[in-house]
């Protein structure tokens, strides 16, 4: 389904269906400000079902945040409208001010002008742990 | 396309020694010699036992049986050295064990505790306090009642830090005292039947425990609980993936006693129970009393990280089986052990009689 084309930018497929707005927000990209195309639970062969963001003009793209929000998601760079490059997103071992913890009883909720760090704690599961509490990270 | 291993959206990078500090693995190494792993705890800090090796827990294991017979040899070990004890909460019998260690070791103490904080540490934040402090002493002990808090003031410090406990997350010296009391009544940590009893979800020192045996191997874990206060399945996980370890779960605790090595009792406490009745029904099946104590081996040991509330009854305190009172001298010898490996400095006699003691 071609929705929309881009010209010169970035499309972020296979993003897990329902999150492309979730995923724009930790990539920091405003949907106010941005042109963006966004095309919510589409059919995948792969899935079943994905989201698939398509931002024109944009070139940056934190792979190791993208790994953290949408593991499987696929990255393509399209110059004069057609794909030049591919990319997989990481699987980051560390994760500094990405996310916050979310648990009451963590250092972080009151220690002045420290970061938010977490760890890969399990790889297979993609768990990530606050390195102060070791509490999961949650979306 | 920004391909950065580190992101690091916002705030300041991270030092290389932070990074060094909080990520860099310890190496499994069981063989080391004694010299070799206390010159690399030297200067460090310990906030969670991944922070020590196996091989470096084990020297330690070492050192406080040989502080323990060897009192006077070793009483001027940290002569000038200061332990601050920085306790945001009170728990006298942690801070207590500290001080005693530190004061054992010909060393002496400062700190603060509970109530005495405010004219401390006003309002300042644990990183301030801990660069204030890092100029007066050799060492510190913390404990705070936030989870983490002991690895913010190791990033802050510039003199070792010792986790003596953050909110319900570490309490590394308290699983030292474990597993000392294991091995002055064993002689090993490994091929034990080691049976939990109470409350397995919250008990902090019992994951802890379990977590650690399993990086030495060859323990079966008997775990017992009520259905409410199950082992959660992370720390399962943790004896699933060690292949010389193994575990079982059972409601009561009179169907296994006769198997156990090591029984290690927590407090089952009321708050963790939605209703009165099921707590008085379940209390009292997770007592131990003489009664109960007969159906054991007589080489069985009995843990508890005290205090204790009503799952040991006094009966058992006079049995030799009871060595949970052993428990508190090991925390003891473990601190002494720990915090003059940590400020570098070398127990007296101890190189000679360790190599006669590996050799033999
Ligand atoms: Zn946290």
């Amino acid at each position: 389904m071609e929705v929309t084309s881009i010209t010169n930018g970035i499309i972020i497929d296979h993003v897990p269906a329902g999150t492309a707005l979730t995923v724009l927000q930790y990539l920091h990209i405003d949907p106010a400000t941005a042109k963006l195309a966004l095309i919510m639970n589409a059919d995948s062969n792969r899935y079943g079902c994905k989201d698939i963001i398509k931002i024109e003009d944009e070139q940056d793209v934190d792979l190791d945040v993208l790994g953290f929000v949408a593991r499987q998601a696929t990255v393509d760079i399209v110059r004069g409208g057609r794909i030049v490059a591919k990319h997989q997103p990481n699987l980051p071992d560390h994760l500094v001010n990405v996310i916050t913890c979310v648990n009451p009883r963590c250092v972080t909720t009151t220690e002045p002008g420290i970061s938010q760090r977490f760890h890969l704690a399990h790889s297979e599961r993609h768990e990530y742990r606050c390195d102060y509490c070791d509490e999961e990270a949650k979306l | 396309m920004k391909v950065a291993t580190l992101t690091q959206a916002k705030g300041e990078p991270l030092s290389e020694q932070q990074q060094h500090e909080r990520f860099s693995e310890p190496v499994e190494n069981g063989t080391s010699p004694a010299a070799s792993t206390d010159q690399s705890l030297s200067g460090r800090s310990v906030v969670t036992l991944d922070d020590l090796t196996t091989a470096q827990i084990q020297d330690l294991l070492l050192k406080a049986s040989y502080i323990d017979t060897h009192r006077k040899e070793v009483a001027h070990t940290c002569d000038g050295r200061i332990l601050a004890t920085l306790f945001y909460e009170p728990s006298t019998r942690t801070r207590l064990s500290f001080e005693t260690a530190m004061l054992r070791l010909g060393g002496n103490v400062i700190g603060f505790a509970g109530a005495q904080l405010s004219s401390v540490s006003k309002g300042e934040s644990i990183g301030d306090t801990l660069k204030t402090v890092s100029n007066y002493v050799d060492a510190v002990a913390i404990r705070h009642p936030k989870e983490g808090a002991a690895l913010v003031a190791s990033q802050a410090a510039s003199v070792p830090v010792i986790n003596a406990g953050d909110g319900g997350h570490m309490h590394p010296t308290q699983t030292l005292a474990d597993l000392a009391t294991l091995k002055s009544r064993f002689g090993r940590i490994t091929d034990l039947t080691v049976g939990l009893c109470g409350d397995l979800t919250f008990g902090r020192t019992v994951h802890s425990l379990i977590e650690t045996l399993c990086r030495f191997g060859n323990v079966h874990f008997v775990l017992v609980s009520p259905d409410e206060l199950k082992t959660p399945q992370y720390v399962l996980d943790r004896i699933d993936e060690t292949p010389s370890c193994s575990y079982e779960e059972v409601k009561d605790l009179v169907s296994v006693i006769a198997d156990l090595d090591v029984l290690y009792m927590t407090r089952v406490q009321k708050e963790r129970f939605f209703n009165e009745d099921d707590y008085l029904r379940l209390r009292d099946t997770y007592i131990l009393d003489a009664e109960k104590l007969k159906l054991s081996k007589p080489s069985m040991a009995v843990l508890h990280p005290l205090p204790r509330v009503n799952e040991i009854a006094v009966d058992v305190d006079a049995d030799p089986r009871a060595a949970y009172f052993e428990q508190v001298r090991n925390g003891m010898l473990m601190r002494m052990a720990l915090e003059s490996t940590l400020v570098g400095d070398t127990l007296p006699g101890y190189e000679d009689w360790s190599n006669k003691e590996v050799a033999a």
